[in-house]
């Protein structure tokens, strides 16, 4: 179980080095299989994510995993906490290979046929793949997909995964949300998702809309959804994209 | 047979630290296939020919001569070098004559165990003669170990003719242990000959390397590719400097890629001539840090940052 109590992150404005508030007062409970944090670009969904995973500290308030104050942790103590990240934006790296990745994210020298079944299950084939390196020569949905293979090897109990979407060109949502299913059946965690999608919102257990860096709403499905596609439109952009 | 008699001689004469730079060098831990030549200390510890590949000790200086003959398929040359006695300083000139239409392997290394305090050098001065359309995969290794505040000097110079359609491929890595060290490589590039290049580098403490490649490219479809990956860390100094000339239509491309760590400093210095219209010529350089988000990306895979930069690192001269 995760527990957000008072989240404030103000950062620096880059163009007038006016402080500016990114996320304000943000208060969170999330103990359900699946949760979809959504909301408009620019909204905090990003900075929420990297919050929880110790890449940004909190001006101010606490985070609590299953009763435990993480505030002051590292990344590195909060991954081996259970917390995995799956980047927006994946970060390439010169020389190391998929295979190299995928056995740091699961801990341990990892045998091929095992790599051989995680990269399947995103949809790319090990032998095109596992030598490969993690450069510029990966397309972006490549390099997506991959992002979600290490988080599987990972077996994380709290896995972030921040608009996972834009890697599925080649791939389906039906394989994306079969991902999340098998990987909760096997770490009975929680499983987070940044999402714009209809189809990812559709299978949240909760749901949470961010605007302007505060939560906006929260709740069950059936409780949000009506109100997000509804008249009242409160996201324009998460109406484009349905 | 032979090869049983040749391996006695080598472990009557090398030592355990010997036979240690030799397999960091050469990747050796036996006596090697096919041709080569063992120097240790300055003098031959061991050598063997082939019907196609002659090894001949030159008279007017200290070095040999590789002889390959016309039309060698798939054979290997090894000549590795060792030093484990502090203050040797030592120049070896080796020439290469690789006859028209072979295709060879040369492996050449050198390894210096100082652990004493006066300075240790070795010169190696290769020149590679290479002949129509014959192809050659060179290797070179430096490495140095020891304890001793004595320095650990390397300075090779290599050479290199490539005749029309030949084609080398160097690939030279220097990872640990040489304090100081000037690596010169010119050549001269006829028609449709083509030379590659890898170069990898790791220094740190006070180590200082310096790099030079002059390239002439003087035949039409002529093409060269230099590519340097290096890392500097804590007080090293690395210079990369290059440069390309064509002198035809030809293909000229280098690429140093550096990463500075600490209180390091690289510098890198292009230079490209053109002296053909349609000769085509590009340099690419970055140096920078490792960059925060690998760090962070690896640490939310359990890696602590120490962890984190040594899988960087690693990768990016692997
Ligand atoms: N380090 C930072 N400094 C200044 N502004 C930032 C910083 N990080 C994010 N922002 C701003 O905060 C807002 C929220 O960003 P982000 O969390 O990435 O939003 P989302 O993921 O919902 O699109 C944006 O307006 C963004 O420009
Ligand atoms: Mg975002």
């Amino acid at each position: 179980m995760l527990e957000l109590r008072n989240i404030s992150f103000q950062a620096e404005n880059e163009d007038d080095g006016k402080e500016i508030e990114i996320l304000r007062n943000v208060n969170l409970t999330i103990e359900d299989r699946f949760v979809a944090v959504t909301g408009p670009n620019g909204s905090g969904k990003s900075t929420l994510a990297k919050i929880v995973a110790g890449i940004l500290t909190p001006t101010e308030g606490q985070i609590f995993l299953d009763g435990t104050d993480i505030t002051d942790k590292s990344i590195t103590e909060r991954a081996k906490l259970g917390i995995g990240f799956a980047f927006q934006q994946p970060v390439r790296f010169k020389g190391i290979t998929v295979k190299d990745l995928l056995s740091i994210a699961a801990g341990k020298d990892t045998a091929m046929s095992e790599i051989c079944s995680m990269l399947s299950e995103v949809g790319l084939c090990a032998r095109d793949y596992v030598n490969r390196e993690i450069n510029a020569s990966l397309s972006g949905g490549e390099l997506k997909r991959i992002e979600i293979a290490m988080i599987m090897a990972r077996k994380s109990r709290l896995a972030i995964f921040d608009e996972p979407e834009a890697g599925i060109d080649l791939w389906s949502f039906q394989s994306l949300i079969r991902v999340f299913e098998k990987m909760h059946e096997q770490t009975k965690g929680t499983i987070l998702i940044i999402s714009h999608q209809e189809r990812i919102l559709n299978i949240a257990d909760q749901i949470v809309l961010l605007s302007d860096g505060r939560i906006e709403k929260t709740g069950s499905r059936e409780e949000i959804m009506p109100d997000l596609l509804g008249a009242g439109q409160p996201c324009r952009t998460l109406a484009d994209k349905l | 047979m032979r090869h049983s008699e040749q391996s006695g001689i080598k472990e009557e004469i090398m030592d355990t630290i010997q036979q240690e730079l030799l397999s960091q060098v050469a990747g050796l831990h036996e006596v090697p296939e096919g041709a080569y030549n063992i120097r240790a200390n300055g003098e031959l510890a061991g050598r063997n020919t082939t019907a196609n590949i002659d090894i001949i000790t030159k008279e007017d200086r200290s070095g040999i001569d590789i002889r390959i003959r016309p039309g060698t398929k798939s054979e290997s040359v090894h000549i590795p070098v060792v030093l484990s006695k502090s203050g040797l300083k030592e120049s070896v000139y080796n020439d290469f004559f690789v006859g028209e239409d072979s295709d060879v392997t040369i492996v050449a290394g050198c390894g210096i165990h100082n652990s004493g305090s006066a300075a240790s050098a070795h010169s190696g001065i290769h020149r590679f003669f290479v002949e129509k359309n014959a192809k050659v995969r060179y290797v070179e290794k430096h490495y140095g170990s020891g304890d001793g505040s004595g320095e650990r000097i390397m300075n090779p110079t290599t050479e290199i003719h490539l005749a029309e359609g030949a084609v080398l491929e160097m690939e030279t890595v220097q990872i640990k242990g040489i304090d100081s060290t000037v690596r010169t490589t010119s050549a001269e590039v006829a028609q449709g000959a083509s030379l590659v290049i890898r170069e990898k580098i790791m220094t740190h403490g006070k180590q200082r390397a310096e790099t030079d490649f002059k390239v002439d490219m003087a035949g039409a479809d002529s093409s060269v590719n230099l590519i340097s990956r290096s890392v500097a860390k804590e007080h090293s100094t690395q210079i990369f400097r290059s440069r390309i000339v064509g002198n035809a239509s030809c293909h000229g491309h280098s690429e140093c890629d550096a990463i500075i760590m600490d209180e390091a400093s690289v510098s890198a210095i292009p230079e490209l001539t053109a002296n053909d219209i349609d000769a085509n010529l590009i340099h690419e350089a970055a140096i920078g840090k490792i960059a925060g988000e690998q760090l962070i990306k690896l640490m939310t895979l359990g890696l602590t940052e120490k962890e984190a930069e040594e899988q960087i690192v690693n990768g990016f001269l692997k």
